[in-house]
């Protein structure tokens, strides 16, 4: 039932996009109707450059993302378990994540130029906040009746970490990769269209200033599947990797 | 009193401790990027003046402002709609997170297309690209709204614009200020990206600027700049977001207390 | 004042029918103070709800001071099982009581006066300024109750109110209940699926059966108007009728068919 009225919302708004500009609502060189993206969309497919762009941004994402969620969970755990660190570092924390990531982007390009190292810095440096202050807040939500159990029972602080933080920190550190992973998406684009890196989003930049309307429609339309994807495949690993779990919780509102 | 000094030690230790490490390694460096800290700090009064404030920081702050206002007022609006209604809500799901997945820097291009370079482009691709957070987050929350709350305000003859402002927005509210959250780290990159392609002043474009006549020193104080309006402004977002959700964090904390 | 004639209600979804209530006829009076009691996992809260026209019935209809109901009616008020989740957690108790009232486009010094008066009644004179959160169990189903007060409702419909509570608690919000009732002569329709509870605070104790639920048994509760924890309790006549009505229910698990009694009556002693 909520598939069939899903399909028809799908339908409803392809239907639109082709209408729109047919009936001259807006004209059809800014907005070509669907069919046109569509056809444009079956050149990219057969095009090799396309596919390299693609897998440009993949591994900008994958790699950033790999980077981002070791560091935050390592900087997580360690500064929750070293006794002070946690309120010593908590202003820095709090004035280090509100910096947008792209405030990097001139640093970026003088150090990097358009290689990939531009892209990572971005996607790290977006990405690394996101799994840092969900670990923070998962190991914050240890029952301190468990963890003085395990020290009473003579647990050493690696045991601790393994058998009483992680568990409890899992679910949040869940969250936080989910979020990372779409931020991670977000940033890698954004690098490859303001500074130049390979990816798609160069390949859309590229369209932009060739005036190729319908293949940037295109190109647009291949960056949501790819963040779709990414934000069902997350959820899809969280779900997974949290089965076990008596409660799955919802995430913090931070 | 001896706790309170504490507290203040554990605040400014490591942020100071950080600025001499930085002062200090990069004193008397020669490295071209890596100015000394000393360097860049001397330019900050020069770079950012008066004049600059009001001709370039003034124009992002507002952009900002008018383009995340405008998200959050159809974000909040159509969220309601859609969440209130079991039907619309599964007619527009497919397409949302569809909508939501797009990385709204992409829209630069497209927007550009239709609204030139001005002021509307930078607003439209603000509103945009925040409206989405903010818009499944309202869903999300109105969706939630417990049922004995519904049934309650029924039976009190709480309804229309009331159920809508006492019950339904308020039961959301949580929901919906993850989602402006969000929305707000998403509005600010989308300002700067929106003045790096194309534009004539703003924070972003004075940046690119300053890096492309490599006018190093003044470009680390760009991103200085761009570091404490982030800082500030989701200071204030927390400011607003604690008396909004005052009760919130009661009813958390006292459900922790007592499982 | 309020009935209830050929009351049916049958849930359906996705291909399952439920039938929760089945041809339930039932008649309170004005001032009367009414228990339903069933086998847990009976229509109970079904039929409350649709009496209090939060649901809408399959068939038949239910009628106060003649007219049909169709959606809540103004005259009505609610106290909900789950007081957590009904009194609203962003407002404070003060303002928890005052929202319907204000809804009722009463003035400003008829509000609070009102209110006042009705967390006096509770014995929460002093908690208005307080979150509902920051109250026990019981305070809060108090602030639910004092809601219900100003509201002046002339039918009070209670489903299981006192279930989540402690039994101490429980026996002060019973005489409270009690007490309010007598002081102020409201009518009561209280569901609950304690028989002691029934029959301590009922003048008139109502059977329901086994899913789907019909009217089993309906009995004068013949106890001195009143009543207090103490010996109320332990009259012979408390526990001859509690015992009645325990049979009653057991019966009903079992799905043994009801002796058709005359209602009204108190059994024999």
């Amino acid at each position: 039932m909520n598939a069939a009225l899903g399909a028809a919302g799908l339908a409803a708004f392809l239907a639109l996009g082709e209408a729109v500009p047919r009936l001259g609502l807006v004209k059809e060189a800014y907005f070509p109707p669907t069919s046109r993206i569509a056809v444009a969309l079956g050149d990219e497919v057969r095009d090799g450059a396309f596919w390299s762009a693609l897998g440009d941004t993949l591994t900008g994402w994958a790699l950033g993302l790999v980077i981002a969620v070791a560091a935050g969970i390592t900087a997580g755990v360690v500064v929750s378990v070293v006794p002070y660190l946690r309120a010593a570092t908590a202003s820095t924390i709090e004035f280090l994540r509100p910096i947008p990531s792209v405030a990097l982007i001139p640093l970026a390009v003088l150090l990097h130029g358009t290689g990939l190292r531009s892209v990572l810095l971005l996607v790290v440096y977006a990405a690394f906040w996101q799994v840092l202050v969900q670990t923070l807040y998962g190991i914050q939500d240890v029952d301190p009746v468990a963890d003085e159990t395990a020290r009473s029972y003579g647990l050493g602080t690696w045991a601790r970490i393994r058998h009483v933080l992680w568990p409890t920190a899992l679910p949040y550190v869940m969250t936080g990769v989910r979020l990372a992973a779409s931020v991670a998406l977000i940033l890698a684009v954004t690098a490859e269209l303001v500074i130049g890196a390979p990816g798609l989003g160069a390949r859309i930049a590229v369209a932009q200033t060739s005036q190729a309307v319908p293949e940037m429609y295109a190109l647009i339309v291949v960056t949501g599947l790819l963040g779709l994807l990414v934000n069902v495949g997350a959820r899809t690993v969280e779900r997974r990797a949290l089965a076990w779990h008596q409660s799955v919780r919802g995430e913090v509102a931070v | 009193m001896r706790r309170l000094l504490l507290r203040v030690f554990l605040v400014l230790a490591l942020p100071v401790l950080l600025l001499l490490a930085w002062w200090v390694a990069s004193d008397g460096s020669t490295q071209v990027y890596w100015p000394p800290l000393r360097t860049i700090l001397r330019t900050f009064p020069d770079v950012w003046t008066g004049e600059r404030l009001r001709a370039d920081v003034l124009p992002s702050v507002l952009r900002l402002l008018a383009g995340y206002g405008t998200a959050a007022v159809a974000g909040v609006a159509l969220g309601t709609l859609i969440g209130s209604h079991r039907r619309v809500r599964a007619v527009c799901e497919p397409v949302l997170e569809f909508l939501r997945a797009v990385p709204p820097p992409v829209l630069v291009p497209v927007i550009m297309l239709f609204a030139g370079i001005g002021d509307t482009m930078k607003i439209v691709v603000i509103a945009s690209g925040c409206v989405w957070p903010v818009l499944l987050n309202t869903v999300e929350g109105v969706r939630a709204v417990d049922p004995v709350m519904l049934d309650t305000a029924r039976c009190y003859g709480i309804t229309g614009p009331a159920r809508l402002r006492h019950l339904v927005l308020r039961g959301a509210s949580p929901q919906i200020f993850a989602g402006l959250r969000q929305a707000l780290s998403l509005g600010i990159i989308l300002m700067v990206i929106s003045e790096m392609f194309a534009a004539s002043d703003g924070i972003g474009f004075t940046i690119v600027q300053f890096q492309r006549g490599f006018a190093i020193p003044g470009m680390w104080t760009g991103i200085l700049v761009l570091g404490l309006l982030g800082f500030l402004l989701s200071v204030v977002f927390r400011l607003v977001e604690r008396r909004v959700l005052d009760w919130y964090h009661g009813l958390r904390a006292s459900a922790r207390r007592s499982p | 004042m309020l009935d209830v004639r050929g009351l049916r209600k049958v849930y359906e979804g996705s291909g399952r029918r439920v039938e929760a209530v089945r041809d339930l006829s039932l008649t309170v009076e004005a001032g009367e103070l009414v228990c339903l009691v069933g086998p847990s996992g009976c229509g109970k809260t079904t039929l409350l709800k649709c009496v209090g026209g939060l649901l809408t019935a399959t068939a038949g209809e239910v009628l106060l001071e003649g007219r049909r109901v169709t959606g809540p009616p103004p005259g009505m008020a609610f106290v909900f099982q789950e007081y957590g989740r009904s009194l609203f957690p962003w407002l404070r108790v003060g303002a928890n009581v005052e929202l319907p009232l204000k809804q009722k486009g009463l003035a400003g010094a008829r509000r609070r006066e009102l209110v006042a008066d009705a967390l006096e009644s509770v014995g929460l004179a002093d908690a208005a300024g307080a979150y509902p959160w920051q109250l026990s169990g019981g305070m809060q189903q108090r602030v639910a109750i004092a809601r219900a007060l100003a509201y002046e409702p002339r039918v009070l419909l209670m489903d299981e109110p006192f279930a989540a509570v402690d039994a101490q608690t429980r026996a002060d919000l019973e005489d409270l209940v009690r007490g309010l009732w007598r002081e102020r002569g409201m009518t009561i329709l209280f569901v609950t699926h304690d028989i002691d509870e029934a029959v301590y605070l009922g003048e008139r104790v109502v059977v329901l059966s086994a899913s789907p639920t019909v009217v089993r048994e309906q009995l004068k509760v013949d106890l001195p108007a009143s009543r207090d924890q103490l010996h109320t309790r332990v009259a012979p006549r408390f526990a001859e009728l509690r015992t009645h009505v325990y049979e009653q229910i057991q019966a009903a698990k079992r799905g043994a068919p009801a002796r058709v009694t005359a209602s009204d009556r108190p059994p024999p002693h």
